[in-house]
């Protein structure tokens, strides 16, 4: 048996959420080969040879993949399929966007952010936005698998000593043209690799009010995120989203900040370690599971928090 | 342009879906069903297409048991013309609505399909990009704005760190993401206006697609619940709690 896990990169750098699903490959066999498709990404074809568990690196380099286009990627991994038992990719969207093509192009199934494997054909996911937990058996010989990074912990990045092999690319198809990437520009951390996130819903009321939850997290070194209502509202973009159609988090503490709970956004967030939530309704379902609560206006809490943590930073 | 529309019926998001007695499937009998919201959006766009003068036709498809043709009536209501029901009684994988659909867009010459990005049920996030892939389409994944100039169609998808703007020629398949647009409220005369208008029943057999499982759900089963914890009084308390109890800062 051997796994081929596609990477998830930038073309410069290795993204942490591959190096849980490299992990998750580890679990089902001790061949495991890592694609990385890009352009001009020797760098992280080097990177990914360091990387614990990884017994050789497959190197596509050339312009075609360059944007991760699933329109070209999709065949080469098709073409790299053949030898493999398993393709596992991280549940990025890029993941989402490219596996499912792949998958039907080889005629099977695909199994869905997959939070454990229980043997070589048999996996837990969440369904129902996580209300309740599946297991799923694959009845195809060749599992194609997204993987939920927060739901394995990272292969180390050093310590490994891979070959990497160049394997031959294709010309761009032509199917679909790369217009631009508008990347939101932030200074903070990953949103999914944040040991803290500060996240904010519809109680903050607008856009502006969200800057108030910067201070906390300037504070904190935190990322910050936000619940499918506020986004809805316009008051940040999508990519901050936490939930069951955003992103999934599980950060060492996790404050929600006028976020009332609903099943969707704690679909997202609820494998955080610690959770805080503010909100000043006692009853909202977010303090069912959070370790710490204050119920009150956020709009005093916030100032106060940030004021106490400057005084707890100065402590002897 | 022609634009087909897939639709699922889908346990309503505000129910609380738990196992059945046995752990072997969701307890869904009574539940509320409602159409996916992600669906909903995608019915929105194309009946916007249809009234820009950019649609021609707009068809809403559903595939499962008899019942999903409530929500065929319900993106009638919407705006969309007509409605076709893929009618069986099997569990439908996401890779065998994808052959479903792949075979109704070449019996009728589909140039744009619109699909929302992931069903509320089964979370799966695979139809759309299946169907691309049968039907050999390029894909606009996650869409928060479409626009359509003559035969080429500008996508613009949500990513992890922002958005990516795609442009390709038609034919091809768009699936749907929040904030793609807000769907319109269905008015009753417009609920009483569905009911006339055509709802063709197809069966799998009849597009001759094989509709065998390649998965088997083993068991369901609740995750482990957390349990909540205690209030606190203020940020005082709070930023002591987290320095000394919980060590998190």
């Amino acid at each position: 048996m051997t796994v081929l896990v596609i990477a998830e990169h930038n073309n410069s750098e290795l993204h942490a959420a591959t190096l849980a699903a490299i992990t998750a490959a580890t679990q089902i066999s001790d061949a495991v080969n890592l694609l990385i498709a890009g352009n001009d990404c020797s760098s992280v074809a080097k990177a990914a040879a360091r990387v614990q568990g990884v017994s050789r690196v497959l190197l596509a380099d050339a312009p075609a993949y360059e944007h991760q286009l699933a329109e070209n990627v999709a065949p080469l991994v098709v073409r790299l399929a053949e030898g493999h038992t398993h393709l596992l990719m991280p549940a990025t969207a890029n993941g989402k966007n490219l596996m499912p093509r792949v998958a039907a192009l080889l005629d099977v199934a695909q199994l869905s952010d997959i939070i454990a494997i229980k043997s070589t054909d048999c996996f837990l996911r969440p369904i129902y936005a996580g209300n309740v937990i599946a297991t799923v058996q694959s009845k195809d010989s060749l599992k194609v698998v997204t993987v939920r990074a927060t739901a394995f912990e990272p292969a180390n990045a050093e310590g490994g000593n891979a070959a990497i092999d160049q394997v031959e690319t294709s010309e761009d198809l032509g199917l679909c043209q790369w217009v631009r990437d508008d990347v939101t520009e932030s200074t903070r951390p990953d949103l999914t690799q944040a040991e803290v996130v500060v996240s904010g819903g519809r109680g903050l009321g607008s856009a502006e009010n969200f800057q108030l939850l910067e201070a906390l997290a300037d504070k904190l070194g935190a990322a910050i995120g936000a619940s499918r209502a506020a986004v809805d509202a316009g008051f940040v973009s999508n990519d901050l989203q936490v939930g069951q159609t955003g992103k999934v988090v599980a950060p060492k503490l996790y404050i929600a900040v006028g976020i009332s709970g609903a099943i969707q956004h704690l679909a997202g967030m609820k494998e955080s370690k610690v959770i805080v939530a503010v909100n000043k309704d006692e009853d909202a379902p977010i303090f069912q599971i959070a370790d710490y609560g204050i119920v009150g206006d956020l709009f005093d809490i916030l100032p106060a928090l940030s004021a106490e943590l400057d005084r707890s930073v100065n402590r002897p | 342009m022609k634009v087909l529309v897939a639709v699922k019926r889908v346990v309503d998001y505000n129910v609380k879906v738990r196992p059945n007695g046995d752990g072997s499937d969701v307890e869904i009998a009574n539940a509320k069903m409602s159409m996916n919201p992600f669906d909903e959006i995608a019915v929105e766009e194309a009946v916007r297409m249809k009234e820009a003068g950019t649609a021609t036709e707009a068809v809403a498809i559903s595939l499962g048991e008899a019942a999903c043709q409530d929500v065929v009536r319900t993106a009638l209501a919407m705006g969309m013309d007509r409605g076709v029901l893929v009618e069986t009684d099997e569990r439908l994988e996401p890779l065998t609505v994808a052959k479903l659909l792949a075979a109704i867009v070449k019996r009728e010459q589909f140039d744009l399909v619109i699909l929302g990005k992931q069903a509320i049920d089964d979370d799966s996030n695979q139809t759309g990009q299946m169907l691309a892939a049968l039907l050999g389409w390029p894909q606009g994944t996650f869409a928060s704005h479409v626009a359509v100039d003559d035969d080429r169609v500008q996508v613009t998808r949500e990513t992890d760190t922002g958005s990516q703007t795609l442009s390709f020629q038609l034919p091809g398949v768009v699936t749907s993401d929040l904030r793609l647009n807000e769907p319109r409220y269905v008015k009753l005369p417009n609920i009483m206006k569905a009911k006339k208008k055509p709802l063709e029943k197809i069966t799998p057999m009849e597009l001759d697609v094989d509709i065998s499982t390649h998965l088997a759900i083993i068991a369901v089963a609740e995750p482990t619940q957390r349990s909540g914890g205690i209030k606190v009084a203020d940020a005082k308390e709070l930023v002591e709690k987290l320095r000394n109890e919980a060590r998190v800062i």
